[in-house]
């Protein structure tokens, strides 16, 4: 059977609904919350690529380079920041962080 | 065809199966592994899907650079894994329920979309047969694009700068050389003369 | 000159008032009684110009209201029955001014006392020389408010404060039905102006108005309301309730406002309303039945009252009952010859009992007086003058006290009119005249002879008034004995056609003070030999037989206890209004104000803001993932919201 843009589309849509469950269902630790990020920006990628292929349009990988450029920042940056906070709290527990608490 | 329809569907399967287990698993580090897995079948599909350089970009950068800070920080951490794992099933009904709508409305979404005709006419950068995708991509990345290339660029290297000021910490009891201090010493502010008379020590 | 006597006590008023602090005690008396006095030389000679033949002259100030078809304006408005009520007033406020300089010569606030009276007398002037209803009514609040403030001058007793609300809250009431009348009087004639609605009077005989979904008479239901408001300040049955109670207030106050003037307020005003009333029978038919009966129940309460001023506010009361019935029955010469010569001896009667209270140290129950009459002769002396005018005693045809002419011409004048309510007022006045002499003579026995009942110390201290006290009681004597016998003639006799001129109208076929000079001789000496037999009956009581008073009242102890209790008027009015009211004032309060108005509007709102702002303040967990699953939740609804509008 063919395989076609909604195949890739519904791949995409699986793994975005996985990185969603994985933000707020954790209560584990914050890693896993960066990392359910990372997993909806490669679905966003897929979708992105599938696009590309399926209208042939190279501007679909162009963005999805730029998402790879950016999303490897925020990585960066989200792990210091995380570091820092370990480093002042002792903990990376979930429920830990609730000092904004209203 | 039916090669590319066995690749995909083994792709697909194992990106998702990995995906679960990276939010599942009870071990930080077994979280990392599986997403480092999840991202090596996400590389497959682009293949499939002909866009080999992303592929490779995606292995590179993902798996290469950020899968591996992934680990390094949870190394570094030192995570005390057993005692995380309560609270999981409280949230599961509603965030499963919501997720799942959303899903199915995405679906529903992509089931029912059709292109429309002039979309071919739209392309902005249409792909060309006779070159590979990495010459198509680098013809147009540094020409057309070149601003979003350089702001891209831009974005790393502040990312980069941001990365060490939050982590650098000032160490108490380190010795280091000023140089600044060392070549303004004057002498005055160092060395004083006595005059002692010959013979008679200090 | 009208104007000047008018404003001449609003200026010692003013001085005194607001500049009694610099001025002082006795700066503050000349300043009040200066311009009275010069107020009543003034108003002696109005009185001669203008009686007996003057013109009606009016004396515009300014424009008081010009709005669309209403229109009032202020002016002093002088004709022979002004000039009657400006003597009247004149006299007796000028003779309490200085009776007060010393009867009040102990009290803290002098200034603010001689201001009140002087006030009170710029509003009365003000009430009797109205051209307009608007005026009037000015005058009319306007006593009733320095009424309040005099009744409750000695502002820390609260006994005094209530009984000058009681006094301020039932002449509202009556004020309300004067104020109907007079909206009333406007809808029907257009103006509130007396000569416009004097004129346009005759033309509404036979017209009905619709009030409150009846079809009355058109003058009876306007004349009605408007005596309800005469009811009220003259303390008539039903709105009396305040006369006793307003006796916390000075002996000079009593004197003034409820013997002389503001009380007879009311009957000023069915004088002067005439034109109307005569075309309105229905009306005076209630005038009169309710005078008559105002008279036998205040007579029979002053029988059993033992607070000397009380039992002179019952005779207040009753006297005007008569001046009331007399005036229903068409005979307003007779009424305001009464009102006059009342004036002077009531006055008289008063200030000689604040001269009693003062010799005897401020009692004021008859039951602790007693054998005093040779100590303080004079007052004793002047007592009796008082009595003898109120009782109506004379020798026929040769001379009487002031009542005895006044008094048989009102009685006459019942008689004359024919009529049943007339009879009915004629028999009552009859029995009220035996009644009056009773208790005179009873207060007269009780307070000065037989054993005195006072204590050592009181007896001790027994001190005749000084002369600033008993010069004025001289001068309010002198006009008891010779007013009737002087004003005879003028006010009721020949020449009364002459001496009110158009002031006072009466219909040919109501004019009863005529068909009273011909009624029979026994109709003239009726009142006289009640009076007589009363007195008798009193020395009977109080004198021959001591023990007699203590007897009947243990026989007929039920009776006793109803006349005492004042047929408890002051209960049934508790039970009916004062409780509810209170009750409903507590109850708007507590529930209307303070739960609903409070509970929903300012307390509430505040408390639900507070609630909410918890409430929403909940929402900042401070939990990142629980802020991600709220976007979560967005943006599934708007996806759902989206698809299904776009299917």
């Amino acid at each position: 059977m063919t395989i076609g843009l909604g195949h890739y589309l519904t791949v995409a849509a699986i793994l975005f609904t996985l990185g969603i469950f994985g933000i707020f269902l954790n209560r584990k630790n914050v890693i896993i919350i960066l990392m359910s990020i990372e997993l909806m920006l490669l679905a966003v990628n897929i979708n992105l690529v599938a696009f590309s292929t399926h209208l042939h349009d190279l501007v679909g990988q162009i963005f999805a380079m730029f998402v790879l450029t950016v999303a490897a920042a925020e990585a960066a940056i989200g792990l210091a920041i995380l570091v820092v906070y370990f480093r002042n709290r002792g903990s990376i527990e979930v429920d830990d962080i609730n000092l904004m608490k209203g | 065809m039916i090669v590319q329809a066995i690749a995909f569907y083994v792709f697909a399967a194992v990106a998702v199966a990995s995906a679960v287990m990276v939010i599942a698993s009870r071990n930080p580090v077994h979280s990392v592994l599986f997403l480092i897995l999840t991202f090596f079948n996400a590389a497959g599909l682009f293949v499939l899907m002909g866009a080999e350089f992303l592929a490779m970009v995606l292995i590179v950068v993902y798996v290469g650079a950020v899968a591996v800070l992934f680990l390094f920080v949870v190394m570094m951490l030192d995570i005390n894994f057993a005692a995380l794992r309560e609270g999981f099933q409280n949230y599961l009904p509603v965030g499963g329920l919501i997720g799942l709508v959303l899903l199915v409305e995405m679906l529903l979404v992509f089931g029912s979309w059709t292109t429309a005709p002039e979309a071919a006419r739209l392309a902005q950068v249409p792909t060309v047969e006779a070159v590979s995708n990495t010459h198509a991509l680098g013809v147009v990345l540094y020409t057309k694009y070149i601003y979003f290339f350089q702001a891209a660029g831009l974005v790393l290297l502040v990312a980069m700068i941001g990365a060490i000021v939050l982590t650098l910490r000032e160490r108490a009891g380190v010795r280091r050389q000023s140089i600044g201090v060392q070549v303004a010493r004057r002498a005055k502010d160092t060395l004083e003369i006595k005059n002692v008379p010959t013979g008679s020590g200090i | 000159m009208d104007a000047i006597i008018v404003f001449l006590p609003l200026a010692g008023a003013i001085m005194a008032g607001l500049f009694g602090r610099w001025l002082g005690d006795r700066g503050a008396q000349v300043l009040t009684c200066g311009p009275m006095l010069l107020a009543l030389a003034l108003s002696v000679a109005v009185f001669f110009e203008v009686t007996g033949g003057g013109a009606t002259r009016t004396t515009e100030l300014f424009t008081w209201f010009d709005s669309g078809s209403f229109e009032a304006s202020w002016a002093i408005r002088v004709d022979a029955l002004t000039a009657v009520m400006l003597l009247t007033v004149n006299a007796v406020s000028a003779m309490v001014h200085v009776y007060s300089i010393g009867y009040m010569h102990h009290d803290k606030s002098v200034p603010r006392f001689m201001a009140y009276l002087s006030l009170f007398t710029f509003f009365m002037l003000m009430l009797v020389t109205a051209g307009n209803f608007m005026q009037m009514f000015f005058g009319w609040e306007g006593v009733g408010l320095c009424s309040y403030l005099l009744i409750g001058f000695w502002y820390d007793r609260p006994t005094a404060n209530a009984a000058a609300i009681k006094a301020f809250l039932v002449n509202r009431v009556g004020d309300f039905g004067f104020a109907l009348g007079i909206m009333g009087v406007f809808m029907v004639f257009g103006s509130v102006d007396f000569e416009t609605v004097f004129k346009a009077a005759p033309g509404m005989v036979g017209t009905t108005i619709n009030f409150l979904g009846l079809d009355l008479g058109t003058l009876d239901a306007l004349c009605l309301l408007l005596f309800v408001g005469a009811m009220g300040k003259s303390a008539q049955l039903g709105l009396h309730t305040w006369l006793p109670d307003a006796m916390e207030g000075p002996t000079p106050v009593s004197a003034l406002i409820h013997a002389a003037t503001m009380v007879t307020a009311g009957v000023f005003m069915v004088c002067r309303l005439s034109p109307m009333f005569e075309y309105a029978p229905v009306a005076q038919g209630v005038v009169t039945v309710v005078g008559a009966t105002t008279a036998i129940f205040a007579a029979t309460v002053a029988l059993c009252q033992n607070d000397i001023k009380r039992v002179i506010a019952y005779s207040t009361c009753s006297q005007l009952g008569y001046m009331f019935f007399a005036a229903g029955v068409s005979a307003y010469g007779a009424a305001m010859f009464h009102l006059f010569t009342h004036a002077f001896f009531k006055a008289l009667l008063f200030l000689a009992a604040g001269s009693v209270i003062h010799a005897l140290s401020g009692e004021q129950d008859m039951r602790r007086m007693g054998g005093v009459w040779q100590a303080i002769w004079k007052t004793y002396a002047l007592m009796w003058v008082g009595s003898l005018a109120l009782a109506g005693i004379g020798i026929p045809g040769i001379f009487g006290f002031a009542g005895f002419y006044s008094k048989d011409m009102m009685l006459e004048s019942a008689w004359g009119a024919h009529s049943g309510v007339g009879q009915y007022a004629f028999w009552i006045g009859i029995a009220v005249a035996l009644l009056t002499a009773f208790y005179s003579w009873r207060l007269l026995f009780m307070t000065f002879h037989g054993k005195p009942k006072a204590d050592e110390k009181t007896m001790a201290h027994l001190h005749e008034s000084p002369a600033v006290m008993l010069l004025p009681l001289v001068g309010l004597a002198l006009g008891a004995v010779f007013a009737g016998y002087l004003g005879y003639e003028s006010f009721v006799g020949e020449g009364r056609e002459k001496f009110w001129g158009d002031s006072l109208f009466v219909l040919s076929q109501n004019d009863s003070i005529a068909a009273a000079h011909h009624a029979p001789p026994w109709v003239g000496l009726a009142p006289l030999t009640v009076g007589l037999v009363g007195i008798a009956i009193a020395y009977l009581f109080y004198m021959a037989a001591p023990t007699l008073p203590r007897l009947v009242a243990s026989l007929a102890r039920g009776l006793y206890r109803f006349l005492l209790n004042k047929w408890y008027f002051d209960e049934l009015y508790e039970r009916l209004f004062v409780a509810p009211a209170k009750a409903l004032g507590h109850g708007l309060w507590k529930t209307g104000d303070g739960a609903l108005i409070d509970g929903v509007g300012p307390d509430g709102i505040a408390e639900k803001t507070l609630l909410l702002a918890r409430r929403a303040g909940r929402l900042q967990t401070g939990y990142v993932y629980h802020y991600a699953f709220s976007m979560l939740i967005g943006v599934a609804g708007l996806v759902t919201w989206y698809l299904f509008n776009s299917l």
